[in-house]
């Protein structure tokens, strides 16, 4: 019961800082308010026992992107541009409207799911129980999301390590790339930077 | 950046070594409670960014050179591949951890510890090049030399 209630107050918050992302056009306040969703999210996930979503919340949504976001927003004005053909009647009405019904239709879906922690759920009967106890019993390490990650499914963090990897890799040669373009164009304007674009 | 400020600077003295020692505790202790590669990786990270934004981009790239992030970002992928490797090479299959070790408990702690160790080697070093990335960014528009007083 106390899970629910704990539940339903963060999810109000989260409702609430939605509002406000919406309803204000300054970027630092939908950057730092974004932050605090991630946090709400992970005491949420902690909430339901999964402590490793958490953290990985906490750490990577709460903290580095709100960094990362901060510091692309260097380089972007600071107010949001308004659009001004975007209030008709009109438009919000059909935006109402298709929120609505898929909000619905989701809902509809989610009475067919199983209860949260059911045993009886397929995702329990197939392959997590001779993780949840062998896990233990046989590889001696009591973490089974260590298990399950890297060593159950060690190909799929492969892929992920290499998606990250990728992207990583991407994003840097897309903007220091730029950077060092721009700085090759006007290369007496950056002076006393232009020594370590390398 | 922010080098004047001495309640800043001296936080981030004290902080950044406790940072990196609980980002190796996450690391290495993964197999016992919650943590691992992708959440160190990022928390060491995060030693290093306050850092950079305490002290300025180029002590941040003095203290953790291009080259050597670079290098890292590599030799992370390459680590958990090579661990893929090194199973087959022992007679198993691709990421067979059971091989690696006389027993295959202790094959599998051992698997997964350098497997994690890449994640974590990889993780860290995107996040930094991300970083770097985005607060050294030099648009070529602000660049252009009629646009002299643009911020």
């Amino acid at each position: 019961m106390t899970t629910i209630l704990l539940n339903l107050f963060l999810m109000a918050i989260l409702v609430f800082i939605v509002v406000m992302v919406m309803r204000t056009n300054r970027l630092f306040a939908v950057v730092v308010l974004s932050g605090a969703y991630s946090l709400i999210c992970a005491a949420m996930f902690v909430n339901l026992d999964a402590v490793d979503v958490a953290f990985t919340e906490a750490a990577v949504g709460a903290g580095i992107s709100t960094v990362l976001f901060l510091s692309a927003m260097a380089v972007l004005p600071s107010k949001e541009k308004q659009t001004t053909q975007s209030h008709t009647l009109t438009s919000n009405l059909t935006g109402l409207v298709v929120c609505i019904l898929a909000g619905a239709v989701l809902m509809v879906a989610a009475f067919d799911l199983p209860a949260i922690g059911s045993p009886d759920a397929p995702v329990h009967q197939h392959v997590a129980p001779r993780y949840l106890t062998e896990s233990d019993s046989v590889l001696h390490i009591p973490n089974v999301v260590t298990t399950v990650l890297a060593s159950y499914r060690g190909f799929d963090t492969l892929g992920e390590t290499i998606v990250v990897f990728t992207a990583g890799l991407g994003v840097f040669l897309l903007l220091c790339g730029a950077t060092r373009t721009a700085r090759r164009q006007r290369p007496e304007a950056e002076g006393e930077e232009a020594h370590d674009g390398k | 950046m922010m080098e004047n400020n001495m309640i800043l600077r001296v936080t981030t003295k004290i902080l950044f070594a406790p940072i990196i020692i609980f980002g190796l505790y996450v690391q290495f202790h993964g197999d016992y409670g919650p943590g691992g590669g992708f959440q160190a990786g990022v928390i060491i990270a995060a030693a290093f960014i306050l850092h950079a934004l305490v002290f300025g981009l180029e002590a941040g790239r003095r203290l953790f050179p291009l080259w050597l992030n670079i290098v890292l970002l590599v030799a992370g992928v390459l680590i958990y591949g090579g661990v893929g490797v090194a199973s087959m090479a022992l007679n198993g299959l691709f990421l067979d951890y059971n091989v690696l070790a006389t027993s295959p408990a202790a094959g599998q702690h051992i698997g997964i510890l350098i497997v994690e160790f890449g994640v974590g080697l990889t993780v860290t070093t995107v996040m930094l090049l991300l970083f770097h990335a985005f607060a050294g960014f030099v648009p070529a528009s602000s660049m252009q030399p009629d646009d002299e007083e643009a911020s």
